[in-house]
């Protein structure tokens, strides 16, 4: 793939055959993580920024329509009074019936079963909204109405969220500790290998930067080779688990989708493991000939 | 003018074993010529190896080009080695590169440029008689021509310093007078020269003065002593061999 002419006959050693499937098998997992870094901080950004500021005002079922109108009119006037809050849209029977439908099955618009009127409210989240003070109103124009405040479940749900996220993080940064561990052991190896001919090049006036170089040149084009094998591994992978995630049309859950900054990330992978390959191989050499005479 | 090579009581032994060179003392003038004769054992090498800095003395002063080794910082050493030419008695050439790469890297390391690295390799290639071989591989060179891309790496940046261990040892006389006469060149045009060797008859063609080894003790003798035995120990033109120096003594 990439030929140079080298002083240390790096074609001969057997870790020239394996350090790339490794790196490549490192950059697969790191593309892994990576792209769920992404993904799931896309998603928890947009559920954030989807449900944060909504909330759900429940009214119970009244003894009539009249009743309920009534009800609903009077909760609707003051929601729409309440300072802080953008818009209130009474759902109708039908969507209500939608709403239930995964847990009562899909006659429920069509039965006698009473419903409960659900007010979509959609507040300004640049202002304080006093949710306990306003249900307290509510309830004292509509007894036994409640608000279902977003917010709690969700900050626990993000938070969740967040928490898969740094694990990602994590194991991203284990995935990279991993890989210089790899390229240091192998460049270990590859200077006990050539120690021979290291030793006729320093008797010839070479310097350790000079013979570095070479260790290193070869290291950054075996990492680049590994890790355009391990990103090649990982795309189709990941578009595998994106169509299989959306085709699930579970509603509840957001359109799973990696963003174009997680696609450049990956990309990134590809020149980041060629120049971390590099400079591990050469302070390994410089190190490692350090101790020599 | 510095001497090229001073050794000052010098003393090596490998591990806890024997001390193979003992209190040896002697010193080389720019421009000498000397031959290292020795039996087998009787650390030939192991002086050639402290005089090309493959080794540190266990003992003694060893000092190169006026500069005294031990002194000398890490990333100094390339320097003095880029001074020194040395011809391995295996060779150590670098088996996966061509004949031309071979004699080529000495200056490649030291940063020439290539066009300057082609003719000047390309015409000492042609002088030891392989101008035809020189994109072959080691492996497929005879010992002769082997020897002879070794000579060639070490002279091609025409050194201060030129050790060679058993250099015409696998070549036929002809190839050998060619060489014999390529180091004589060199010495003429200032380099200082040592030539370990076994052969009575290559010491004796030229006149030079020996350094012999016997039990790790050095002598440098003459010629003539040599050649007609039983000569004490005494200075020759170009080295000389002193007593050991105490501390803090100067000579």
């Amino acid at each position: 793939m990439f030929t140079r002419r080298s002083d240390v006959p790096f074609d001969k050693d057997d870790t020239s055959r394996y350090l790339p499937w490794l790196i490549a098998f490192m950059v697969f997992l790191a593309a892994l993580a990576l792209a769920s870094v992404f993904v799931l901080g896309h998603v928890a950004a947009n559920w954030d920024r989807g449900l944060s500021d909504t909330l759900t005002v429940q009214l119970p079922s009244g003894e009539d329509t009249k009743t309920d109108e009534r009800r609903a009119a009077a909760a609707m006037d003051l929601l729409k009074k309440t300072s802080g809050i953008e818009r209130a849209d009474l759902l109708d029977r039908k969507q209500v019936a939608e709403l239930l439908e995964p847990w009562l099955g899909p006659a429920t618009g069509n039965s006698d079963l009473p419903l409960p009127q659900v007010i979509n409210v959609e507040i300004d989240g640049s202002l304080e909204l006093d949710v306990a003070g306003l249900e307290t109103e509510l309830r004292a124009v509509v007894p036994g109405a409640t608000i279902d405040d977003h917010r709690i479940w969700m900050d626990g749900f993000i938070r969740s969220l967040h928490a898969v996220e740094a694990l990602g993080i994590l194991v991203f940064i284990f995935v990279a500790i991993a890989t210089v561990g790899t390229i240091v052991f192998a460049t270990r190896t590859g200077l006990g290998l050539h120690r021979e001919t290291i030793e006729v090049l320093h008797l010839i006036g070479a310097r350790d930067s000079y013979i570095a170089g070479q260790f290193a040149t070869r290291s950054m084009f075996l990492g680049l080779r590994g890790s355009l094998i391990g990103i090649l591994a990982a795309v189709p992978v990941l578009l595998g688990i994106g169509l299989l995630v959306n085709s699930l049309d579970s509603g509840f859950l957001p359109k799973m989708e990696l963003t174009a900054a997680g696609w450049t990330a990956i990309a990134l992978l590809l020149p980041t493991t060629a120049i971390v390959a590099w400079i591990t191989a050469r302070i390994t050499v410089v190190r490692t000939l350090n101790r020599r005479l | 003018m510095d001497e090229v090579v001073r050794f000052e009581n010098v003393g090596l032994r490998y591990g806890l074993g024997p001390e193979v060179l003992q209190d040896v003392t002697f010193s080389l003038t720019p421009g000498s010529f000397h031959f290292l004769m020795g039996a087998s054992g009787a650390g030939k090498s192991s002086l050639m190896k402290l005089m090309y800095l493959a080794l540190r003395p266990t003992r003694g002063i060893v000092s190169l080009f006026g500069r005294e080794v031990a002194m000398v910082p890490r990333d100094g050493l390339p320097a003095l080695r880029r001074q020194i030419g040395v011809v391995f008695q295996e060779f150590r050439l670098l088996t996966h590169q061509t004949a031309f790469d071979n004699v080529a890297l000495p200056l490649r390391i030291a940063g020439r440029r290539e066009s300057e690295v082609r003719k000047h390799v390309e015409e000492l290639l042609a002088w030891v008689g392989l101008q035809d071989h020189m994109e072959a591989k080691p492996e497929t060179l005879s010992g002769g021509q082997q020897q002879r891309v070794a000579i060639a790496r070490a002279v091609i940046t025409r050194p201060k310093l030129l050790l060679a261990d058993e250099p015409t040892g696998n070549v036929d006389d002809r190839i050998a007078a060619r060489l014999l006469h390529l180091f004589e060149e060199l010495n003429k045009l200032g380099t200082t020269i040592v030539i370990a060797t076994h052969s009575k008859v290559l010491a004796g063609e030229t006149g030079h003065p020996i350094l012999r080894l016997e039990d790790g003790h050095l002598e440098v003798v003459e010629q003539d002593a040599v050649l007609t035995r039983g000569v004490p120990r005494g200075t020759s033109q170009g080295a000389s061999i002193a007593p050991p120096l105490s501390p803090g003594v100067e000579e």
